[in-house]
């Protein structure tokens, strides 16, 4: 079908696309790698147009050697680990419930994917105000309610609070997709081991939750992705203060707040090949599912 | 009996799933009711929750206070332009993967897809020094030009699964008769493809309208969007429960509303097509 002249025209209507992220990616890319190997401290002079003085690997080694490093790593994994635990667990269970037959789903279905359309900085002070405030949050009333202490949720459960707080947000999205997904499973093979009497939890462990396998991969990838480089969620609730200072948030302090630009680009190059490590997990199950 | 069964079945999912929706829901419904309380009301103990005077005060004093309109304009602006722009460049790319595909296709939409995991933190340095350089900061046009950016690979790769299904058949027959490729996108694919192409918009600006890195960082005065007008309201203004409560239900109901709209194709365009 494709003619040699349709050929060219293809090329030519994909340039501004390819050209466009290609500069998109690189220009921003190379200068951070020029940088990671520079002493780049614009507050005491160093500038582009003088010259930045280069310092080989070390600010790497200092990034990783600074005391905040490792909190910050064990910070993020916690982090990325609660809300894909929380979000994946809750998100079968709701999928599955979603999926049974019940009235208004329509109105179930809007009321649940909700949180997702917020933007980050509401649903943030939204929650840190109007939920966690330990004097007039609907936490603390639920707390005294039942006689108990209220907790100062962003100060003492610091972590386990923006860990709630990004659920919300991504709870939408999981649940989402793992309905898609078993929205496409076959009912008749469910009925057909119902009648065979397996009982309702083996039927959900050999049949549903295989069948939900890759969706479920790539619920944890994506999501990955997006919780690494977590932001806003932290910048209006606690600052990075409290033992939420996320790499992402380590990075970002160390370019703005001490405007050490040699030393956060060292640190955004160990953001950029951990977020990486995970995309190509990502592009081998989309890329495979190109094929088909 | 087994069909009581169902019945009863049915009762207890339903019970389930409206509890679950319900507290899910209840930070949205607890910020917009809180919104219509005064700042008294909206800290009482006990929690009020429909008996209090109705009040519309706060939406004025917002507005009135901080401007609110401006922010919502570049909120429209910056997500729609963004948007609007990355449809533009992305159609033309789009359909040459899609009818005309090579063997490298393939490895060029997963490249695509590959810029977008790039975490913005890593380069947020040299983009401000390019902002600098180029009198970008705190503009419209350079927000545009980052969130269109940012956009880009979905929106190339929502629209190539619209245009796949597409038979190629209608578009080689417009060409037998005599259409110029110009004439075949614009006339031919594009109308057939037009629900593709609102459904890519439309998630697009809830994508734009929702970004909080750039526009966060980027912005001063001058182009902040809605979503920093929301950050600024962290401290010690975040304290008036009632005023808080007005602008977030300002900043999200348009796009709740929108986002109600595109729910069917959110799948499709969050996971590349990968489930379905």
């Amino acid at each position: 079908m494709a003619t040699k002249a349709s050929r060219s025209a293809a090329r030519v209507m994909m340039a501004p696309a390819v050209v466009l992220l290609l500069g998109w990616m690189l220009v921003p890319l190379i200068m951070t790698l020029w940088f990671s190997f520079t002493k780049y401290l614009p507050l005491r002079g160093d500038s582009i147009e003088r010259g930045l003085d280069w310092v080989g690997f070390s600010n790497y080694s200092r990034f990783i050697s600074s005391n905040a490093f490792w909190p910050s790593v064990q910070t993020t994994l916690i982090m990325v680990g609660g809300v894909l635990l929380i979000t994946v667990v809750l998100g079968v269970l709701l999928a599955m419930l979603l999926d049974q037959p019940l009235w208004g789903q329509g109105v179930v279905r809007i009321l649940v994917i909700a949180p997702f359309f917020v933007m980050p900085t509401v649903s943030a002070l939204v929650w840190k105000n109007m939920l966690m405030d330990p004097v007039n949050g609907i936490f603390s009333h639920l707390w005294r309610f039942f006689g108990a202490e209220p907790v100062a949720w962003l100060q003492d459960a610091s972590l386990t609070s923006i860990i709630m707080i990004a659920s919300w947000q991504w709870l939408p999205f999981a649940t989402l997709i793992l309905l898609t997904a078993i929205q496409s499973l076959d009912s008749e093979q469910l009925e057909a081991a119902e009648m065979d009497g397996a009982p309702a939890l083996k039927r959900f462990w050999f049949i549903v939750l295989p069948h939900l396998g890759r969706a479920i991969t790539i619920v944890i990838l994506i999501q990955t992705i997006f919780l690494l480089s977590i932001f806003a969620e932290i910048f209006v609730t606690t600052g990075g203060a409290f033992g939420t200072r996320t790499l992402t948030y380590l990075i970002f302090q160390r370019v703005i707040d001490s405007q050490n630009i040699g030393l956060g680009s060292a640190g955004g190059v160990y953001a950029i090949i951990l977020a990486n490590i995970v995309a190509i997990f990502l592009m081998r199950i989309v890329g495979k599912n190109l094929d088909a | 009996m087994a069909r009581a069964v169902t019945t009863n079945r049915k009762i207890i999912t339903t019970a389930v799933a409206w509890t679950i929706a319900l507290i899910l829901f209840f930070p949205i419904f607890w910020t917009i009711l809180t919104s219509f309380k005064t700042e008294a009301q909206a800290i009482n103990d006990p929690p009020l929750f429909f008996n209090f005077d109705w009040t519309l005060e706060n939406y004025a004093v917002v507005q009135e206070r901080s401007d609110y309109m401006k922010f919502l304009w570049n909120s429209i602006i910056i997500a729609g332009g963004s948007t609007i722009l990355g449809i533009l460049i992305a159609i033309p790319a789009a359909w040459s993967m899609a009818f005309v595909p090579s063997v490298r296709t393939k490895d060029i939409l997963l490249w695509m897809l590959s810029t977008k995991m790039l975490p913005a933190v890593g380069v947020l340095y040299p983009i401000s020094l390019i902002f600098v350089e180029f009198n970008l900061l705190d503009t419209r046009l350079g927000l545009i030009v980052v969130l269109m950016l940012i956009n880009l690979p979905i929106i190339v790769w929502m629209l190539y699964t619209y245009f796949r299904e597409i038979p190629g058949e209608i578009l080689e027959a417009a060409r037998m008769d005599g259409a110029t490729l110009r004439d075949e996108i614009l006339y031919v694919l594009t109308p057939m493809a037009v629900p593709g192409i609102a459904s890519t918009l439309l998630l697009n600006f809830i994508l734009a309208w929702n970004e909080a890195f750039w526009t966060l960082n980027l912005t001063a005065a001058n182009a902040a969007p809605l979503t920093a007008f929301i950050a600024s309201y962290s401290s010690p203004e975040g304290l008036f429960f009632a005023k808080l409560s007005a602008a977030s239900t300002m900043a999200i109901a348009p796009i709740l509303i929108l986002g109600w709209f595109s729910q069917k194709q959110l799948v499709r365009g969050l996971t590349f097509g990968a489930v379905k």
